[in-house]
This record gives C-alpha cells, sequence and structure tokens, in this order.
C-alpha cells in the first residue's frame, strides 16, 4: 500500500483526490459519539433478540426469554406465553387500568334500571361519554350523527316519533335483533285512480290540503280489503308498532318527504311514490347474530338515545 | 485489512455486497412465513369441523375486482392490529387465515377513510348504495368521492371463469375437476363447495345477485351488487364467538 498522503497544513491523512487544484478528501475517522451510537445500536439489537421472538429457526423462530405474558382463558385457567401482541391485547383488556375501569362502569350501568341511570349523574355521563362513541361506530352513519336521521332512508331518532315503539324494551329489542321496515308495492294492486284516491286520503288523515271527493274514495279501499292499508296501519291510520307501521295522523313523515315539497301537488306525489313503490328498509343485528354488542352496551346505547332524544325534546 | 477503498474503488464486488445486505432483511422475515406452520392460523368450525375462511363466490370475487379497480386501497385499509383501540373501534384484530384466499391482499397501510376488514354486516345493503352513489348524503363530513356508475354499469362477467382459474392457479382452492369438487365438499362443506365450482360460477353468481339484491334493483345486474357483496361478506366469515381467544394466542 502506498504510504499515506498528508495534507502539509493540519497533517491529516487524505484519500489522496485532489479537486480544483487544492480541494482535498480527508481521511478523517468517524466522530465518536456517532460510532459509539452505532456500537450501542448493535447492542441493542442483541438484547432486543434475546428478549424478544426474533430469528427463524428451521420450523419456528427463537420465542424470547424473560418477558413472558400472563392472560386468562375463557375458562378462568392463568396462561403465561413468550412476548406476543395477541397475549399482550388479551392481557391489557383483562387487566389493563382503562379497561378495568371501563369495565367496573359497565357491570355498574348493566346492573341498574334505566330509571337509576337517568338519577345517578355519575352513571350518566358513563352513559353520555361511552355512548357518543358507540353511536358514532354503530349507528351514526344511517341515523346521522344527531340522531335525526335521512328522510325516505333512516328514521329520525329523536323526533319522539317511534315506527317500532319509543321504550326502553322496545328500543333494546330493535337494537338487538334489527328490523325488517316492509310495505309491499301497490303499482301492481292500485289503478292510477285508486293510487290518487289512497294518496289523497292519507294526507288528509294528517291535515294536509287534499281532494275531498277522492280522499272518500281513498278511505274505503285504505279501510276496505282492496288496499287493506289498515292491517297494519289501522282503520284510524295510527299505525301498528309491532309491524313497525307508521303513524299517519301525525305531522311527522319518515319516508315520503311530504314536508320537503312545497305545492300539495308535489306532496301528493311523494305520499303516491311511497304507495306505488312500497317500502323495504333493513337496519341490521347488532345483538349475537350480527355486531355482537354485548347486553350491556345495548342498554348503554339505550340510555344514550334516551338523552339525546330528551336533549332535543329541551330545546 | 479490508478497506472500505476496494469496495467502493470496485463496482462489482460492491454491487454484490450491496445485494447481500439489503437481501438479509427480507430473507429473514419473509422466507419462514412460507414454512413455519404457525403463521396461518388454524380455523375451523369447532363443531362441524369445516374450515370457516373460504374463497370468495364468483359475485363476491368480481367486487372485489371492482374494489380494485376504483382503488378502494388507497384510503382503506383491510387490517385490524391487535391493540385496545382498534379493537374497540372495528371488532377483533384480523387473523392472516381471513386473507389467505386474497389474491392481492389488501393490508394497506394507509387509512385515510376507516379500515374495511369487518365492515360486513356492519350497515344494510341500503345504506351501502346510498354511501357509494353520495358518501355524503348519510355522512355530511366525508371526503370520500362518488360513485354513482356503479349503479349504471351492468356487471361483465362473461370471463368470470378464466378469472377464478386464474386465482386457481396461485393456489386459491375453486375446483375443476370431481376430484377438488369433493375436496372442497370436505373442507368447507357442501353448500360452500357448490359455490366454488368454477364449472357453474355463471349461475352461481346470478343466482347470488337475485337472491341479495345488493344494489335494490332486481332486475339489473350492476357493478354495484358485486360490490356490495364483497363488502357484506367481509370478516364475517370467523365467528369470533365460537373461540376461545387462548386459540388464536397459540399460533403466536
Amino acid at each position: 500500500m502506498a504510504t499515506p498522503v498528508k495534507d502539509p497544513l493540519t497533517g491529516a491523512e487524505t484519500t489522496g483526490h485532489v479537486w480544483d487544484d487544492t480541494l482535498q478528501e480527508f481521511n478523517n475517522p468517524l466522530p465518536r459519539w456517532w460510532l459509539w451510537t452505532f456500537y450501542g445500536t448493535i447492542i441493542f439489537a442483541i438484547v432486543y433478540w434475546i428478549m424478544y421472538p426474533a430469528w427463524p429457526m428451521f420450523d419456528s423462530y427463537t420465542k424470547g426469554i424473560g418477558n413472558n405474558i400472563t392472560y386468562k382463558t375463557d375458562a378462568g385457567e392463568e396462561k403465561s406465553t413468550h412476548w406476543n401482541m395477541r397475549a399482550l391485547l388479551a392481557n391489557e383488556m383483562q387487566t389493563g387500568e382503562p379497561a378495568l375501569k371501563q369495565k367496573a362502569y359497565l357491570d355498574k350501568v348493566g346492573a341498574a334500571s334505566y330509571e337509576q341511570i337517568a338519577a345517578d349523574p355519575d352513571m350518566s355521563a358513563f352513559v353520555r361519554s361511552y355512548g357518543v362513541g358507540m353511536f358514532g361506530d354503530n349507528c351514526a352513519a344511517c341515523h346521522q350523527a344527531g340522531g335525526q336521521g335521512v328522510v325516505g332512508q333512516f328514521p329520525n331518532l329523536v323526533d319522539d316519533d317511534w315506527l317500532w315503539g319509543g321504550d326502553t324494551t322496545a328500543i333494546e329489542t330493535t337494537i338487538r335483533g334489527g328490523r325488517m321496515g316492509y310495505m309491499p308495492a301497490y303499482s301492481k294492486t292500485f289503478s292510477p285512480d285508486q293510487l290518487n284516491q289512497v294518496a289523497n286520503y292519507v294526507l288528509t288523515l294528517s291535515g294536509q290540503p287534499a281532494d275531498a271527493a277522492a280522499a272518500a274514495e281513498g278511505q274505503k279501499i285504505f279501510q276496505g280489503e282492496t288496499g287493506g292499508c289498515y292491517m297494519c296501519h289501522t282503520k284510524e291510520g295510527k299505525g301498528m308498532h309491532a309491524q313497525g307501521a307508521a303513524n299517519l295522523t301525525d305531522k311527522v313523515w319518515t319516508i315520503a318527504n311530504v314536508d320537503a315539497a312545497t305545492t300539495p301537488e308535489a306532496k301528493l306525489e311523494a305520499v303516491k311514490a311511497v304507495i306505488h313503490n312500497g317500502v323495504n328498509r333493513k337496519m341490521p343485528v347488532f345483538g349475537k347474530e350480527g355486531r355482537n354488542l354485548s347486553d350491556t352496551e345495548i342498554k348503554v346505547l339505550t340510555a344514550y338515545l334516551q338523552q339525546m332524544s330528551a336533549g332535543v325534546a329541551a330545546k | 485489512m479490508f478497506k472500505h477503498e476496494s469496495i467502493e474503488t470496485n463496482s462489482g464486488l460492491l454491487i454484490v455486497l450491496t445485494l447481500v445486505a439489503i437481501s438479509i432483511g427480507g430473507l429473514v422475515e419473509i422466507v419462514p412465513l412460507h414454512y413455519i406452520n404457525e403463521t396461518v392460523e388454524d380455523v375451523k368450525d369447532p363443531v362441524t369441523g369445516v374450515e370457516l375462511v373460504r374463497p370468495y363466490t364468483p359475485l363476491e370475487q368480481r367486487g372485489r375486482d371492482i374494489y380494485i379497480r376504483e382503488g378502494c386501497y388507497t384510503c382503506h385499509s383491510q387490517m385490524i392490529r391487535p391493540f385496545r383501540d382498534e379493537d374497540l373501534r372495528y371488532g377483533h384484530y384480523s387473523l392472516a387465515a381471513e386473507s389467505k384466499f386474497d389474491h392481492p391482499f389488501q393490508w394497506g397501510s394507509k387509512r385515510t377513510g376507516p379500515d374495511l376488514a369487518r365492515v360486513g354486516g356492519k350497515y344494510s345493503n341500503e345504506w351501502q348504495v346510498a354511501h357509494l352513489v353520495a358518501p355524503r348524503s348519510v355522512v355530511p363530513e366525508s371526503i370520500m368521492p362518488n360513485y354513482p356508475w356503479l349503479l349504471e354499469n351492468n356487471l361483465q362477467y362473461a370471463d368470470i371463469k378464466d378469472r377464478m382459474i386464474a386465482l386457481k392457479r396461485v393456489g386459491v382452492p375453486y375446483s375443476l375437476t370431481k376430484v377438488e369438487y369433493e375436496s372442497n365438499v370436505k373442507r368447507f362443506g357442501e353448500d360452500v363447495a357448490k359455490k366454488l365450482d368454477i364449472n357453474t360460477a355463471e349461475n352461481n353468481l346470478m343466482a347470488q345477485a337475485q337472491k341479495g339484491n345488493y344494489d335494490g334493483n332486481p332486475n339489473k345486474l350492476t357493478e354495484m351488487d358485486a360490490l356490495v357483496a364483497y363488502l357484506q361478506v367481509l370478516g364475517t366469515m370467523v365467528d369470533f364467538k365460537k373461540f376461545d381467544e387462548d386459540h388464536f394466542i397459540q399460533f403466536r
């Protein structure tokens, strides 16, 4: 090897490369702090290899020593295993402070009645904070963040008008098992005249302007076997929770967007369209057969809904 | 002494040593996954013994193709990680077994929209249709683009058999022969095995679309039918109520 070239000014060793007459590349050693950090990372890697799952072997891998994780099986048996994310999650859900705190509250709410929850500020606050997350995750996509729904598609939850019943038992049943909202399409059953008559009658039920003569004919169809509307909506048009049939006598429109229609003709068309096409709506199952929410979570949601509609009513 | 100078001035040696250095990470991390049996979990129904994770039906597979065509994966991942926050929001963490028939898999690494690994059954078909056509009609704060053509385009499925044969070549157990069909009956049960038969793919696709009526229009087979059918099956194959968490931990 050739004798190292030295820079005459500093005496430092150079690589021998020279640019532009005097620009030289020095062969300085690496900065000490950098070098020791580099050695440090090597030592860290070796410690890591020993403690955590790391190196592949023939049909397995090194599992790591010294940081086992314990967790409980469903049967309550305590198990200990090498470090891994799945066991870590199980452990965190079973013994983590936030999880235990949450569980304590859930147990408390689960054991309480709705009246007790509403009367207890602590439980009410928990329902509010846990419920807002659950509602956002499970309900808001359809029923909207404020629970106001989308007319024609997803029912309003805060207007005191309930298709399937608004007491806590009915709401729980709805969440747990989902609902199939169904009204047959009358496109083939009714002639255009009959359709017009029934729609006029439906409008009169809630005091909307309508053609009185047509409505009188419509009433016969509604309450008779031609339409059979009364079977779900009752003869008075008050609806039936067991069928999810809407109350037609209140001024709340959940499917035909009568409120948005400005002229009597448009209102009539809106109602006619619903009778013509029928209704076929589905709310998913959130209980065990579907999204698998626990009974307590369903209770929290129901209590949260009560708070929501009470809040809106107060305004 | 072997000086870095001798590597830096010899480009052939530099290339070889660079390749050696960068392939170590890949070899050590990826290769063992192919022969360590515990990588993909064993997910069999505890009662009947049939495998719970099955290949997609022809209709779902076409929906998956559309999912990829529209680039859904650029904003949506399909991978729930084993963290408490993800468990609470999305549900059970994803299993390796749940994407073993995915070619290519849709795990993703970027969430602009939410994770979709367990979106199946979370919303009704009507919601999915309304949301895909105009996301802001149901989620006002959404930044997702509109996909109205899904409801207008007829679903092209003339090449469904070729698509399934291509997947079969890379290891998805669709059946062509009687023997393969019988093997699927054993693995997945008869109902599922029928849907995985390439010979009856077109009929199966039509039957599922008609029965499911995913797009709300029974008279037309649209791309929406296929995409919603795919979305509704995501993450629903494994019923986690049937398993002790311990079962999945043992595979790690």
